[in-house]
């Protein structure tokens, strides 16, 4: 057995590399989604069962457990054609085989090493990276009124974007003429070759340092601690079963809520997450595959025992239900483009079921909407124009103070692009860039303020689309805490300002120069009795203006008391 | 004009004075405690100590601290904020981030807080138009409100300010009008780039600052002219250059690594006097271990640092590279079983457990220690008596060696593996991972601890050589001595490069010059030469980041004229440097223009650090017959796995040229180089001992 000193020091040698390969395609890419919002990951993967063995520092949160899942679909598809050779790289973005959405392309590297005078796969690299458009009936593929995949884009199962070391040119004309922006995606996908040729480099100049064997038996005992840890850490629980859920406002297609809910128990060492109570599929984009939901419960487990390193092991405890039928386990063809919304409220069950049996070691309900909004037109110069951002929202406080102001979600590390960088490259304004007041719930500690967003088209005409969540179900309190405000989603029109009918999806909103949409994001949920909350901390509240403010009146709170999750279904 | 020059170091413990005397090539050094409640006390204190004529002084060149530790401890002024309706939340919504990527539990502090941020009505587009005027009645009753609330400087930022500046401009002079006093910082003034939270978290982190640094500045001025100086106080920058008191008053947030980056000038100045420009310096404190690479004898530059969480600065600066690997950091095994060292420390209060100040949790320095790579009867610093050999060992079994089924040697061995790792990871990160070839670098050890680990980062990161300079514990200080004035502007341009504006580039970028020309003749030491240098932040038309494209330097003296095609080529061989592929028919976009201008200060003699023990009688070319400085003492030692007895030199007795075989150990006040096994350490002219594989 490797040494436990030998252990430290390769774990940290294994994860520079993964750093490194983020480093190079953050810095190379293109669009700011991955540039600047870090919409991406890249790891070394099990070279048999795909399992994540060394994830980068910076990487989104989410692909962290979907990419094993990813890396699996490539070694099942070289299988059936004989092997995976030296030379090669895959590249595709089939949801349904690999998780989360089409903007995701996933490129996919077996790194080979001679073993017993053999050359043998001793792992994979991937790198994924959430390109700025890949077709479908929306430009920036957030499509909200989806019914089927291919309104949303293409969809490539795993090919050989590499072939003897090759270039195949004929895929990157493919890929290219089905986009609106050809460099975008062009300039992206470089980027993860560069990610990639480095990540090959390095690990071939570790594994000359200290020997396939070594590196190896590094990799496999870190997983093993991992999975050791994570036992300790549910044994630290109380044994039990908890049901909670939580609802999704609709589909965009269908206006009915739809519920995720969890029934979670505590049996020694061991958790189970069961998600049979919760809606079936649906017809419109929130729907997820099975391992999205995998992955996004890793995210959650990950975020409560924050120690845990973050490779497969984290998973080895816990068992899953997920029904066949279930709106968290669809396949082809469902739309699957608002992954997003789904996996943040699988976040909050499991952060509410973890709160039932230790509030103090939970945290309350994050804003738990990515907003995705989208701006399309052509400039007075007749050129095209598409700007695709996504909002942030407050956190959800927690046993040991309020919630942070204006966050990124749970799943991602993504940062905001500057609004001079959005008015520079767009013919927009902002009017507002402001925290929201009174959108935090309220609590011992209050959760995090949400953001108002307000911006004004300058000039021709624009179309545009929302997708976003929380117009009807606020992020909830845990452990007595408030819930937080509604999102909310006007925009401006010549007879007065309207709210989408779905509340925050909608496509198809038109705006002419000097009309605004305006975003309201949700706070986080408060934690504990807000009637035991120092006064002290209260006045401050309101000369900071958090609270009280006399522009914004108080929220209406949501509908959830009016619902009886019993008619949902 | 030459005369007596002196640096000025203030450390959390130690306040370091250099002295040159340029006429006589010779220097001298004084330590003296720190006095943090008014570091201008120690200032004055050592300065009078370390010389004897105070009017021979031509320069007083001083690295500070004030403004990094303001920052880190929360201390600057009450500063309010000025701003463009609707834009008051901008400093405090960040760009939406969190401290840590697992675990949603952070917070975070503004600098200023929401009620002194106030708004009035003025908008620019990003264009440059003005779509609404600024409202000066309004900018006018909004100082007043930050004036009652008590606030004793402000922050002006306007949103795309950056393309005009003409409301920000507009606003200002009616705040300067009513502030009462100079604390007033505009945002474009210091950073005119666009990104409005990076600019206005710099402008903001300005205006604590002000109010602080301006007094001790004044302060440290008024001590130094009664006691009859009457040269001229220069301040060290984060960029590795000088700059004058008055200007350090006006952008004091300029000195944010005011410090650490004299340190790493000193580096370079030694190692270009011993020919070896290419160099990783690494200064090993009681909590960090800070690298920085030096390439061909130049630092590279990072456009911005953040202090903190969500404390952007955004200031050229050496680019220096910090983890929490220091001497007090903390080892411990952790619940997946996995030894771990840093980033918690114990700093130098209670310090390690072998300071015997109440602390049991086991550290570098104790590892350090059980192994008797330290002297226990010799502490460094000369604050403490004795280290507490027993009470290290037991802390060591107890939290390493049991978890670990280890004896407190081989937990203590296992200690120091792990935090050379750490530290190998760190310059991997700026030398392999920057493409740089780790066989044709030296390391610079500096810092109290740097020495006993130099040998070890050798091995594990292939690099050729260390370098240990004669005082690795004033490097600082000597640093401030031998750095040139330096200024750098930059300025956002943001247009194609195809059809570009060349001659109002051209233009812009030699007003600039001029501008920088003139705060450099402000100053008057005797600058020796001056030179410039123009670069670009470039990327092809779609990208978010930049790539810094130096343009070739302009024939002396004349204005820079470059045309499209000078930048597309340089732009070209630079990304591909970077990145390796060209991405042809994509359209390349310049961001901004960047200006610096740079006036060499005397050089500095680095001959002079040398030693003179031994060869008082050698001359040149004789140092084979210099007599050779026998060892002190031996010592118990843990090497490779075994107890051996290790010979230990006294610093100041090595003459130039003595060879030392490894495992040996070199003690000095301020630092124990521990030569490894199969290393061999040698004096050079200039004082230092050079650490290389045997061959």
């Amino acid at each position: 057995m490797i040494d436990a000193v030998t252990l430290a020091v390769l774990k940290g040698r294994l994860e520079q590399i993964a750093d490194e390969m983020d480093a190079t395609l953050f810095r190379s890419a293109f669009n700011p989604i991955i540039a600047e919002a870090h919409d991406a990951s890249h790891g070394l993967y099990d070279a048999r069962s795909g399992d994540t063995l060394v994830q980068g520092k910076s990487g989104l949160p989410i692909f962290v457990g979907v990419m094993a899942f990813a890396v699996k679909a490539v070694i099942d598809k070289a299988r059936l054609q004989g092997g995976d050779k030296a030379g090669d790289t895959w590249i595709f973005n089939d949801p349904y085989d690999g998780g989360t959405h089409l903007s995701d392309f996933r490129l996919v590297r077996p790194v080979f090493r001679e073993i017993d005078g053999e050359q043998t796969v001793f792992c994979y690299l991937a790198s994924v990276g959430h390109w700025h458009d890949v077709g479908g009936n929306v430009p920036g593929n957030y499509n909200p009124v989806a019914t089927e995949c291919f309104q949303e884009g293409m969809l490539i199962p795993p090919v050989k974007l590499f072939r003897d070391g090759e270039l195949q040119q004929d895929i990157v004309d493919i890929l290219s003429c089905n986009t609106r922006l050809p460099n975008s995606l062009y300039g992206d996908m470089n980027g993860q070759i560069n990610a990639l040729d480095l990540g090959e480099k390095r690990l071939h100049e570790l594994l000359d340092e200290y020997g396939d064997r070594e590196v190896a038996s590094a990799l496999a005992e870190l997983k093993s601690r991992a999975a050791d840890l994570m036992r300790a850490r549910i044994s630290e629980l109380p044994d039990g079963q908890v049901g909670t859920e939580d609802f999704l406002d609709n589909d965009g297609i269908v206006d009915q809520p739809l519920t995720v809910a969890l029934d979670l128990s505590v049996t020694g060492n061991r958790l189970t997450l069961d998600f049979s109570r919760s809606s079936k599929a649906c017809a419109g984009p929130v729907n997820i595959s099975r391992s999205t939901t995998i992955a996004a419960c890793y995210v959650a487990l990950k975020h409560v025992f924050d120690d845990v390193p973050a490779n497969a092991g984290v998973l080895e405890p816990v068992e899953f239900v997920i029904p066949d039928d279930s709106l968290l386990s669809v396949t082809a063809p469902k739309p699957v483009g608002g992954y997003t919304e789904t996996i943040l409220r699988l976040i909050d069950v499991v952060f509410l079921a973890i709160a039932k049996l230790a509030p103090e070691k939970s945290t309350a309900c994050a804003y738990g909407t990515i907003n995705a909004l989208s701006l399309n037109g052509h400039r007075a110069n007749g050129q095209r124009w598409v700007m695709f951002s996504f909002f942030g929202g407050g956190h959800g406080a927690h046993a040991s103070g309020d919630g942070l102001n204006h966050g990124n979600a749970p799943i991602s590390t993504a940062t905001i692009p500057p609004l001079e960088i959005l008015e520079a490259a767009y013919p927009v304004m902002f009017r507002q860039w402001a925290l929201r007041a009174d959108s935090g719930g309220e609590g011992y500690w209050r959760g995090g303020l949400g953001a108002v967003y307000e911006l004004e088209l300058l000039e021709q005409q624009a179309e545009g689309f929302l997708f976003g969540e929380r117009g009807r179900y606020a992020p909830r309190g845990i452990a007595g805490g408030a819930e937080a405000a509604l999102n909310r989603f006007s925009y401006e029109q010549e007879d007065g300002i309207k709210e989408p009918p779905m509340t925050s999806k909608m496509v198809g909103i038109k705006l002419v120069k000097g009309q605004a949409v305006k975003l309201e994001t949700p706070g986080g949920g408060g934690y504990g009795d807000a009637g035991l909350r120092p006064q002290a901390l209260i006045e401050r509240d309101r000369e900071l203006g958090y609270t009280g403010s006399a522009t914004s009146k108080p929220e209406p709170k949501s509908g959830r008391a009016q619902v009886n999750p019993g008619d949902i279904e | 004009m030459s005369g007596v020059v002196v640096g000025v170091d203030i450390g959390g413990t130690f306040t370091d004075i250099f002295v040159h005397d340029e006429a006589r090539a010779v220097s001298k050094t004084v330590k003296v405690p720190s006095t943090p409640d008014d570091p201008s006390r120690a200032f004055v204190e050592g300065l009078f100590q370390a010389v004897d004529d105070i009017e021979a002084v031509t320069t007083v060149l001083h690295g500070t601290t004030v403004a990094t530790n303001a920052l880190l401890e929360n201390k600057g002024a009450r500063a309010g904020l000025i701003t463009t309706r609707g834009f008051a939340d901008v400093l405090e919504m960040r760009r939406r981030d969190r401290p840590t990527t697992w675990g949603l539990r952070g917070s975070y502090q503004p600098v200023i807080e929401r009620d002194r941020r106030l708004e009035v009505s003025e908008r620019v587009l990003a264009d440059g138009t003005i779509r609404e005027e600024v409202d000066l009645q309004q900018v006018r009753q909004q100082t007043q409100r930050l004036l009652d609330m008590g606030c004793e400087s402000v922050c002006l930022f306007f949103i795309n300010a950056y393309a005009n500046a003409a409301n920000e401009q507009a606003a200002s002079e009616v705040i300067r009008e009513l502030w009462p006093n100079d604390y007033v910082s505009v945002a474009t003034e210091i950073v005119p780039e666009i990104r409005e939270f990076e600019r206005v978290s710099t402008a903001a982190l300005n205006a604590c600052l002000q109010p602080l640094v301006s007094r001790y500045f004044d302060n440290l001025q008024k001590t130094l002219k009664k006691r009859g100086f009457a040269g001229e106080l220069l301040i060290v920058q984060s960029n590795g250059g000088v700059m004058t008191v008055d200007t350090a008053r006006q952008l004091p947030v300029r000195t944010a690594l005011s410090g650490p980056a004299a340190g790493v000038i000193a580096a370079r100045a030694i190692s270009a006097a011993v020919d070896m420009p290419n160099i990783v310096t690494c200064d090993m404190g009681g909590t960090s271990f800070d690298v920085s690479l030096v390439a061909n004898g130049q630092s590279a530059l990072a456009a911005q640092t953040s202090i903190g969480f969500g404390r952007v600065v955004r200031t050229p600066m050496i680019e220096i590279s910090t983890i929490g690997a220091g001497g007090g950091s903390i080892a411990r095994v952790d619940a997946d079983g996995l030894l771990r060292v840093g980033p918690e420390s114990a700093g130098s209060d209670p310090g390690p457990v072998c300071y015997g100040l109440g602390s049991s949790m086991p550290t570098v320095t104790d590892a350090n220690l059980v192994l008797g790579r330290i002297n226990p009867d010799r502490p460094i610093g000369g604050v403490l008596d004795r280290l507490d050999v027993d009470a290290a060992t037991a802390a060591i079994l107890e939290h390493v060696g049991k978890p670990l089924a280890l004896d407190a040697k081989h937990a203590a061995n296992a200690i120091l593996r792990v935090a050379n790792a750490h530290m190998a990871g760190a310059i991997r990160l700026v030398s392999i991972e920057r493409g740089h070839n780790p066989r044709h670098f030296a390391a610079m050890p500096f810092g109290g601890g740097g020495a006993l680990h130099t040998g070890a980062l050798i091995k594990e990161v292939g690099l050729q050589a260390a370098i240990v300079p004669r005082y690795p514990g004033i490097t600082s200080a000597i640093g401030c001595v031998v750095a040139d004035m330096r200024h750098d502007r930059v300025q956002t341009v943001n247009a194609m490069l195809d059809g570009l504006d060349t001659d109002g580039l051209n233009q812009a970028m030699m007003s600039t010059t001029r501008e920088l020309q003139q705060t450099l003749d402000a100053a008057q030491s005797g600058i020796e030469q001056v030179e410039q240098y123009y670069e670009l932040d470039m990327l092809y038309a779609g990208q978010s980041h930049t790539v810094s494209v130096t343009l070739p330097n302009p024939v002396k003296g004349a204005a820079p004229a470059y045309s499209i095609e000078d930048i597309a080529s340089t732009f070209d061989a630079t990304y591909q440097q970077a990145y390796g592929r060209l991405l042809s028919g994509i359209p390349r976009r310049v961001v901004n223009y960047r200006v610096v201008v740079i006036g060499k200060r005397r050089s500095f003699d680095a001959t002079s650090l040398g030693s003179r023990a031994g060869s008082d009688n050698a001359v040149e070319g004789e140092l084979e017959n210099a007599a050779k400085a026998e060892a002190i003492a031996t010592r118990q030692v843990w090497v490779d796995g075994a107890e051996v007895p290790v010979p230990i030199y006294a610093r100041e007795l090595l003459p130039v040229g003595q060879q030392i075989a490894g495992p040996a150990l070199i003690e000095q006040l301020d630092t124990t180089i521990f030569i490894d096994p199969g290393l061999s350490g040698c004096t050079d002219q200039c004082g230092n001992i050079v650490i290389k594989p045997l061959v």
